[in-house]
């Protein structure tokens, strides 16, 4: 519920002025594979608060981000099926994860007048 | 008409965490943001580890919850100064906010603490996404648990400095297959210490309380 107020009150924030009275149809968001986001949940959240705000029936659209792990024994860098933060090249443990935690909004859709 | 926007949901949270951890570097004071999923037995655990760090360790505590001040109340009679935090004031959270942790701070008197213990709200999910401004995590799950709660929540484990095997003292009574449930943890966060105790007992504690004394010994002079 936290993540979903964020997420309406910076879409809410990005309307530009001259726009003010537009109807955002939907919002574009990137999440990481690691975020601790349920998509269901977040969606039902997201619809409930914006009832009757310019982001009423707005679609939530999630581009979800693969999780990228680095070996920093061995440069090797692949992508995770599974939270296993071994390096398969050189069995190293001591890896950092490149992407797989994004939550960000990437852009609003308004409906043009 | 689509408006790029470029920006992090968690913004505002990350931006007040980063204050708090200034805040908290000014006052000298170490913070351990303590999580785990509700009846893991983090309350017995934190109660049991403030026994064991006074009096070389100067304590103060926030508990968060959503509703009842029964945890505050249960670690208050440690004699170590505590601030509770109702989530239900904040609609509901299932997380301490980085803003909540900023105006239940202003309730301790930093200056008389080394370290500044949260106890989060239980939940495995969020509370891994909001930074307090903490200097380490850490995890507390029980051998009442699943052996696969690392895998079903695996941001958490990844972000925690240290990770809280309790209830070990119930093993002979269950089918608990704890080999599997370290290599678990191993899997998502290969360096993460992991400590086996009993906060009942109070068995297997004392290499935690080592732990955590030591990393408070390297930030605060």
């Amino acid at each position: 519920m936290g993540l979903a107020l964020q997420i309406v009150e910076i879409a809410k924030a990005s309307i530009p002025a001259q726009l003010a009275d537009a109807r955002v149809q939907r919002v574009n968001l990137k999440v990481g594979k690691m975020a601790a986001v349920v998509p269901e949940s977040l969606r039902f959240c997201f619809e409930v608060i914006t009832r009757s705000t310019a982001l009423e029936g707005a679609e939530l659209f999630i581009e979800e981000v693969p999780v990228v792990a680095r070996c920093r024994a061995c440069d090797h860098e692949w992508t995770l099926n599974g939270p296993v933060f071994r390096c398969p090249a050189c069995d190293g443990v001591n890896v950092e994860m490149i992407s797989g935690r994004e939550l960000d909004i990437v852009s609003i859709e308004v409906e043009k007048d | 008409m689509e408006i790029k926007v470029v920006r992090k949901v968690l913004d505002v949270n990350d931006t007040m965490a980063a204050r708090n951890r200034e805040l908290f570097r000014s006052k000298n004071v170490f913070v351990l943001n303590m999580m785990s999923s509700p009846g893991s037995g983090k309350t017995t655990t934190l109660e049991k580890t403030l026994a064991l760090l006074a009096p070389d360790v100067r304590c103060a505590v926030i508990v968060g919850d959503v509703c009842t001040t029964n945890d505050a109340d249960r670690l208050a009679r440690s004699g170590v100064p505590v601030v509770q935090v109702n989530t239900d004031a904040f609609g509901g959270d299932c997380h301490l906010a980085a803003h909540v942790i900023e105006k239940a701070a202003m309730d301790l008197d930093l200056d008389q603490a080394d370290l500044l213990i949260v106890e989060n709200v239980g939940n495995l999910v969020c509370p891994a996404e909001f930074d307090i401004g903490e200097d380490a995590r850490a995890v507390v799950l029980s051998v009442t648990e699943g052996e696969d709660k690392p895998l079903k929540y695996p941001l958490m484990f990844r972000v925690c400095d240290a990770a809280l095997l309790n209830k070990t003292d119930l093993l002979p009574h269950l089918d608990y297959d704890k080999a599997a449930a370290l290599e678990n943890i191993r899997q998502i966060h290969p360096q993460m210490p992991i400590f086996e105790m009993s906060a009942r007992t109070g068995a297997g504690l004392a290499p935690w309380v080592e732990w955590l004394k030591d990393q408070v010994k390297h930030k605060i002079r």
